[in-house]
């Protein structure tokens, strides 16, 4: 309860102090410490030391799964306001607005994390996807910027609407708004409702976190946004997003068994192969990295494929993991002048420390042993394997996570292997001081992941 | 104890180089290093105690940080370590060509291999598999030749797929082991599936190791790689790297999946005895030494491979020394190789001769190392061929028929090497070659004798894999 208390104030507190101050160090510094305060007082919840507690009626239900993973997200939004804080004044001047969307962000995802009613979802869901229209629209003079923004918002508030429609017809079976049901026999009786109903928030929640083929909005939403807000739409909100779907789906595994074992292997294919096949033909980093976090999200559907314990700890891992390392290499992306391949040539000469740091990045996301994108993919194909014996599935899945080495490692090849002068913005060694503590934490999830998985089970 | 530190100074060693800038030191520190690691290696030799380390790494999965050393492993280990200081004496006087990055590479690199064969936890052996092939893959890419990016690209998607693949296997096995899961190499010795989960099991890893060695069809990376990589890295790949394959199918194949072992001999034996063949008859064909290495090396492998499917005693002990000594060989037919290159610059037959009269140490050295290459008499090589031949022979007679064909073809391109490098009249390239210098010398000299001591007088190495 206080992560979702905290961090709404903390918007206000954020929208209010941009009417004191101009001076956007100051504002990113209060983001900094506002950022730590919800992370200490999540954490804090967690070990039940100081906790609000509000009667919700059951509406909201808080576990060790749902704190830990906030715990996660709110550390990871640290580091991403303290790597790349300051390049939201390149955006435009209303930074403290920028920090206060990012909070109402968060708030919604602390809603997704523990709802238990499908009210709270679609609440939990709105507060988080509205801010992130604005974001995307807030380099107002570009083009891009715009068809993105707007692009978001229609296949945003369409998807929204395919949402409330299932809601509706679950609602209408059962009575009230609960994900769980009291008894089978009622769902007999109302015959196709109940598949149809879970159906529609199936699509929708596929179209919030880009699988396919609902993926369409994702490379032009994320290439067109400033590549500040692309790095926490595409890690933050994603994550955010695999969580309140896995939380739905878990509770209903059982009622769509059969179908149910149908529709998603064929989505989890389609999504790998569209997110990775066209990440291969992309000239631009940025959008490389828009279609491979499809590609990602392909690899994430398996941990509600397989809904075990094994798929829980290893969602929670990925979701560290994939975010720690894609804040990174946006973070080192936003400080390029050119956002090409070969605008990367010859890094290792101009920035050692950047080209060393990104390189970790980008192993693990392309799941190289030693860094914490490994452990992430092994926990998924394990769980896949342990429920399922989806023998193929994995093994077609293990075939796109080779052909992703080959983008990623375009990337290496350019900094590393050939010649050129790779430009950079001015960079300070706090940035990179940053970079290396970012890429030590995913070196020590890839040696010891239970560090990480511990926290579940204390 | 000992498997420990055999892991832990390289790594440490290969991390401090990226630290240093000074070329000298640089190269004086890996020397030294790749020299502890060769005392202690040679220490666990007749060491009895003190072998294996054990300790928590991920309690939650079963995966524990275990290594041990058998006599297998003591080998392999003995000839990681040997070859790493020879490799740096051997280019101790290349001035300004390698930085300090290079040596904590190759150091790196060593460490992994050396994981590989240490590792008796699948998911710690997985980890150094790949480890291994990282520093692998930024040495060649950076110090390589002219199509040096998409040749060892090429090198590295091949690998990494084999791996992936070996990793579902392991997580396959993993879920199958009783209880609650681990990843324990006795764990996977006891498991008792049936026929058909083997089959399945041993194609996936089975693709890796072939991949690995590499056997034919899966043979494609290997000589563009081994061509386009700087010598040095050339030395440990065919040297050391590929018999991470060879070893794996020895210990984690074969007596984890004993019937689909045998379902599939006749299968492997026979893509071994093809790719011996084929890669004998193109080595004939080559004009480049380093081309002509490769293809020579892909059919010793392919023999070893064959010896060890051919599931007798005789072949595998004939394999396991063959090991041992195609890496000794093979290193020192790429000092030559190196040493031709840089001194006259081409490495063409057709644009070479007359070598022996202005470098008789280098001819006689490579004379030798050629003999042991063709498995003479009174080489090591010799032994392990003869032992191997034996085996397949028990398995199947026109199998070790076709096989020795081969041996032939070898002798055929192998002196046709040692004829247009060294002998002839001098053509305009070598009118101005000089003898080799001091630490090539000693490298080469230090190679010939251990291939004359084994060939001799072969009793420790099989006492070494008998223990």
């Amino acid at each position: 309860m206080n992560s979702i208390i905290v961090s709404a104030l903390l918007g206000v507190v954020m929208m209010f102090s941009g009417i004191f101050t101009t001076n956007k160090t100051i504002i990113k510094n209060i983001a900094l410490i506002g950022m730590l305060i919800l992370l200490v007082s999540n954490i804090a919840n967690t070990y039940g030391w100081c906790t609000v507690d509000v009667d919700v009626k059951g509406m909201l239900v808080f576990s060790k799964f749902g704190y830990l993973f906030n715990s996660i997200i709110f550390f990871t939004s640290l580091i991403y306001i303290f790597l790349s804080g300051n390049d939201f004044a390149d955006v435009g001047n209303n930074v403290a607005e920028y920090f206060a969307l990012i909070f109402f962000v968060l708030c919604g995802v602390a809603i997704l994390s523990s709802y238990n009613t499908l009210l709270m979802l679609f609440l939990g869901v709105e507060i988080m996807t509205i801010p992130l229209y604005i974001l995307a629209g807030t380099d107002k003079k570009n083009l891009k910027s715009n068809e993105a923004a707007l692009k978001y918002f229609l296949m945003g508030a369409f998807s929204t609407g395919i949402m409330l429609m299932g809601i509706a017809l679950i609602y209408g079976i059962n009575g009230n708004f609960k994900i769980e049901f009291e008894t089978t026999s009622t769902i007999q009786n109302f015959g196709i409702l109940l598949p149809l109903g879970l159906l529609f928030i199936f699509v929708s929640m596929c179209f919030k976190v880009s699988a396919a083929p609902f993926h369409f909005w994702t490379p032009d939403v994320y290439d067109g946004s400033p590549s500040v807000f692309t790095s926490f739409m595409s890690t933050i909100v994603k994550a955010a997003g695999f969580i309140a779907f896995i939380k739905l789906f878990e509770t209903h595994s059982i009622q769509l068994q059969t179908s149910w074992k149908l529709i998603l292997p064929i989505i989890i294919i389609a999504t790998l192969l569209v997110g990775n096949i066209t990440a291969v033909f992309q000239q631009s980093v940025k959008r490389m990295l828009a279609y491979s976090s499809i590609a990602q999200a392909g690899f994430m559907l398996f941990a509600l494929y397989s809904s075990n314990t094994l798929s829980r700890e290893g969602i929670l891992l990925y979701s560290a993991a994939y975010s720690f390392a894609t804040i990174g290499i946006f973070a080192v992306l936003i400080k390029m002048k050119d956002y090409s391949f070969d605008g990367f040539n010859g890094l290792s000469k101009t920035q050692p420390v950047l080209a060393a740091t990104a390189t970790i990045f980008l192993f693990s996301l392309a799941g190289i042993p030693l860094t914490g994108g490994f452990f992430a993919k092994y926990f998924m194909l394990a769980s896949a394997l342990q429920e399922h014996k989806a023998f193929l599935m994995v093994i077609i899945a293990v075939l796109f996570a080779a052909i992703s080495v080959y983008y990623y490692f375009r990337v290496i090849q350019a900094m590393y292997f050939k010649q050129g002068d790779a430009e950079t913005t001015e960079i300070t060694s706090g940035f990179k001081l940053g970079l290396i503590v970012l890429a030590a934490l995913i070196i020590l999830l890839g040696v010891m992941p239970s560090i990480l998985l511990q926290w579940l089970y204390f | 104890m000992f498997s420990f530190l055999l892991i832990l100074i390289p790594i440490l060693s290969g991390l401090l180089l990226f630290f240093i800038k000074n070329e000298k030191s640089a190269k004086s520190l890996s020397l030294l290093a790749s020299v502890l690691t060769l005392a202690i290696s040679i220490i666990s030799l007749s060491s009895k105690t003190n072998l294996n380390f054990s300790a928590e790494w991920i309690p939650s999965l079963g995966a524990k940080f275990s290594l041990s050393l058998d006599g297998l492993s003591k080998m392999l280990c003995l000839l990681n370590s040997i070859s790493l200081p020879i490799i740096f004496l051997s280019i101790f006087k290349n001035d300004n060509k390698y930085s300090p990055n290079f040596f904590g590479l190759m150091l790196l690199m060593q460490a992994g291999i050396m994981g590989v064969f240490l590792a008796s936890d699948a998911l710690l052996f997985y980890f150094f598999w790949e480890l291994a092939l990282i520093p692998a893959y930024f040495l060649c890419s950076i110090w390589g030749g002219e199509k040096r990016i998409q040749v060892t690209f090429k090198f590295f998607i091949y690998t990494f797929v084999g791996s992936l693949l070996m990793l579902l296997g392991i997580i396959y096995l993993y879920l199958q082991t009783k209880g609650s899961h681990s990843f324990s190499i006795q764990d996977f010795y006891s498991l008792q599936l049936s026929s058909n989960k083997q089959n399945t099991i041993f194609c996936l890893m089975f693709f890796a190791f072939a991949i690995k060695m590499p056997i034919f069809p899966f043979h494609s990376w290997q000589p563009d790689t081994y061509e386009q990589a700087p010598t040095p890295v050339t030395m440990i790949l065919s040297g050391v790297m590929v018999k991470m394959g060879v070893f794996a199918v020895i210990k984690w194949l074969i007596p984890v999946l004993p019937d689909a072992t045998n379902h599939f001999s006749n299968i492997v034996i026979l893509l071994s005895v093809i790719g011996m063949l084929y890669a004998s008859l193109i080595a004939i064909k080559q004009d480049d030494v380093k081309r002509m290495i490769a293809y020579s090396s892909i059919a010793h492998i392919g023999l070893i491979c064959a010896a060890i499917f051919s599931n007798t005693i005789n072949g595998l002990q004939g394999a396991l020394i063959q090991m041992f000594n195609h890496g000794i060989i093979v290193i020192g037919l790429w000092i030559v190789a190196d040493v031709i290159e840089k001194q006259i610059g081409t490495r063409k037959f057709s644009e070479l001769g007359g070598l022996a009269q202005k470098a008789p140490t280098l001819a006689i050295l490579l004379v030798v190392l050629s003999f042991a290459n063709i498995a003479l008499p009174l080489t090591s090589a010799f032994v392990g061929e003869f032992l191997m031949f034996s085996g397949l022979f028990k398995y199947n007679i026109w199998f070790a028929a076709i096989a020795a064909i081969s041996i032939i073809l070898g002798a055929v391109y192998t002196l046709n090497m040692v004829q247009k490098i060294f002998y002839g009249n001098t053509v305009s390239a070598t009118e101005n070659a000089i003898d080799i210098s001091w630490n090539i010398k000693l490298a080469l000299i230090f190679l010939v004798i251990i291939v004359l001591v084994f060939g001799v007088y072969p009793m420790p190495l099989i006492n070494l894999i008998n223990s």
